[in-house]
């Protein structure tokens, strides 16, 4: 029963709250306890334990397995998300997209002078005038 | 000129579609999707990635194959096959990439509307499975990890 979208609203929900970010960042650097959790924030670990509720509702942390401690640990996979992807897939393509501009730019400048070319080859040149025999 | 916009949307859970208008005919556009000189100019990615190889048999059944390198010398490989070919207008092929589990090929397919001159290019990416469409784009994030902390950072000190 596990990732099954979790929706942006609810990682932003548990994003929003500056000691649970503060959280994050700590779990960022490693994996910890809710006691080592708690230590830094002055808080008692029941409170800290809500605010783990939260994260791990949002899929934003899960649980290691050794079984005294249960150390959380950050989960980047939502995280990335929320920091939308699609806004990065857009950017390179973006980026993509503006060089082929400029090669289509150039490839139509080419075709004009290839059509100019032409059509001057059929236009009678100014300086060689026919002149009867 | 002003630049066109690009529209990405995810119209179902195992697909990513991206529609953009180009000021040029549509077989312009298809040229500069399918010639190697012309392809290895644009198809670079983030900056500072070149494309040092790019090899295209435009044909169904045929093979394609790009490598792009940065700065440091790192490679990314990327292949497939073409299964429908219809100049200038539709392109459909397999997409693997090949350093990534990426939950098997994608199924790319490009098609070129072209209206008073100008061209709509819609390419449409059908993942296997909406696992790997999320392992896709884990990956399609390279950097995305590093990014996602870094922006973690920043909210967290802002």
């Amino acid at each position: 029963m596990k990732p099954t979208g979790y929706t942006l609203d609810t990682t932003f929900a548990a994003l929003a709250d500056p000691t649970r970010r503060a959280i994050l960042a700590r779990l960022a650097t490693g994996e910890a306890s809710v006691a080592e959790l708690a230590q830094p924030f002055e808080m008692s670990q029941p409170a800290v334990s809500k605010h783990l509720k939260v994260l791990e509702r949002a899929g934003l942390i899960s649980r290691g397995r050794e079984a005294q401690r249960r150390p959380r640990r950050l989960e980047p996979r939502p995280l990335a998300e929320a920091t939308d992807w699609i806004e990065r897939y857009r950017r390179i393509w973006e980026g993509n997209f503006k060089r082929l501009d400029a090669v289509l730019q150039e490839l139509k400048a080419k075709q004009k002078k290839t059509v100019d070319a032409l059509l001057d080859l059929g236009k009678p040149k100014p300086n060689k005038k026919r002149r009867p025999r | 000129m002003k630049t066109a916009d690009l529209k990405v949307t995810t119209p179902t859970e195992r697909e990513l579609v991206m529609t953009r208008e180009f000021a040029a005919s549509r077989g312009m556009v298809f040229d500069a999707l399918t010639k190697p000189e012309l392809v290895q100019r644009w198809l670079l990615g983030p900056p500072g990635w070149t494309m040092p190889v790019c090899e295209i048999d435009l044909r169904v059944g045929g093979k394609y194959r790009y490598v792009w390198r940065n700065a440091d010398g790192r490679e990314m490989g990327m292949g497939g096959t073409f299964q429908e070919i219809v100049r200038p207008s539709r392109i459909v092929a397999t997409e693997v990439y090949e350093d990534y589990w990426t939950g098997g090929e994608t199924l790319v397919t490009t098609e070129l509307v072209e209206t008073r001159g100008k061209t709509t290019l819609s390419t449409t990416v059908r993942y296997a499975s909406r696992e790997a469409r999320d392992a896709a784009l884990k990956m399609g994030a390279t950097k995305g990890l590093e990014a996602s902390y870094d922006r973690l950072e920043q909210l967290l000190t802002a």
